[in-house]
């Protein structure tokens, strides 16, 4: 048993794996998070906070997508990525209320800039 | 829309489900769709099988978790490190359904209906769980919305990672890149719209931040020290507001 821990997927039936070492140690995280959340309240300090971390949490992968891009938006250079990201959120905070004009927005600017700088 | 979801209050379980569902249609959905097209390519290179990338996309119901995977598989990583890395990779799930799970709450919701409908909890459909749910003044209402929302996106996605294993694409790069950024700058305009509280917007901008500096310390653990370290920080900063003036 210990042995077949640690072998990779290509010693293992594909569907346990998938299941094992990918569905479970995903799944586990949200039914625990059902069972801690059960007895707290909406307005609770500690749910505050909880919520404050998920924020944070989600908001760094958003920077971490841009900074540390995959695929082809990390051959654009990064001040594109920000410069785009920046000026879609500019144009988001003016018009609030529309998340589309932000998008939009942030597009165009890396899309110009990728076209400019091929 | 013909009617306004806000404020018809009798409408049954089964018509705020298909509510939901209707939502596949929508600017989030849509962004989620592109990306499990690139999903499905990468599952492609990495040899799985068209039905195994399947049912990882749908068991896993979590993009970063499911590259984690495929990236382990490439890289031929051990069974252990692979659960290791998954667990560094989804924890953030936990937070996120914690928030989640008192705005599903109802009159009618038991625990075991916050489990199944945990499942769909991914930052698609939580970022827009959290910026419409509150809305629907009928809290019974929100359960169904946020199932037919959550199983119709699981559903039509799966089925997205098995057409673009079986007829990979090759974009036009400018094309494929304007793809990959719309996925950030969808959740942070939509983020900062969900925000109501000084604790949020303080902790959108320390996750900005900090997600890139510890991500370059350390890409493993940085994410989930940006929430802790960040949200922390947030819900003190934001605390302080409240007492100074007098809401505590």
């Amino acid at each position: 048993m210990t042995e077949l821990l640690a072998k990779p997927f290509a010693d293992w039936h594909p569907l346990l794996f998938i299941l094992f070492a990918g569905a479970i140690p995903t799944q586990m995280w949200r039914w625990l998070g059902v069972f801690l959340s059960v007895s707290l309240d909406e307005d609770s300090e500690i749910l505050r906070w909880v919520k404050a971390v998920a924020t944070a949490l989600v908001a760094g992968l958003i920077a971490n997508l841009v900074i540390y891009p995959s695929g082809v938006l990390a051959d654009l250079p990064l001040w594109l990525r920000l410069g785009a990201l920046a000026f879609g959120y500019g144009v988001y905070l003016v018009h609030r209320g529309h998340i589309i004009w932000g998008i939009l927005a942030g597009e165009s600017v890396l899309l110009l800039g990728a076209l400019l700088l091929s | 829309m013909s009617d306004n979801p806000k404020t018809s209050r009798s409408r049954s379980a089964l018509s705020w489900y298909r509510e939901g569902a209707k939502q596949i249609v929508s600017v989030p959905a849509f962004i989620l769709m592109i990306s499990f097209i690139g999903f499905g390519a990468l599952t492609r290179e990495a040899g799985l099988t068209v039905f195994d990338a399947m049912v990882l996309g749908l068991a896993t119901w979590a993009l970063p978790s499911a590259v984690v995977v495929v990236g382990a598989i490439l890289a031929e990583l051990p069974f252990y490190t692979t659960v290791f890395a998954v667990c560094l990779a989804s924890i953030r799930l936990m937070p996120m359904t914690m928030a989640l799970a008192p705005i599903l709450k109802g009159s009618k919701v038991k625990t075991w209906h916050l489990l199944v409908a945990s499942n769909f909890v991914a930052v698609t459909a939580w970022v827009y769980a959290m910026n419409r749910l509150p809305e629907l003044e009928d809290r019974n209402a929100r359960l169904p919305f946020f199932l037919g929302f959550g199983l119709t996106l699981a559903i039509v996605n799966t089925v997205i990672i098995g057409l673009s294993h079986t007829l990979v694409t090759t974009l036009p790069e400018i094309m494929a890149a304007g793809l990959l950024f719309l996925m950030p700058i969808y959740f942070l305009v939509s983020m900062t719209q969900a925000a109501k509280v000084p604790a949020e917007y303080l902790a959108i901008g320390l996750g900005l931040i900090l997600g890139p500096t510890f991500h370059y310390l350390n890409p493993q653990t940085g994410l989930l020290l940006c929430g802790l370290i960040g949200g922390t920080l947030a819900y003190l900063i934001a605390r302080v507001i409240r007492v100074a003036r007098g809401e505590v």
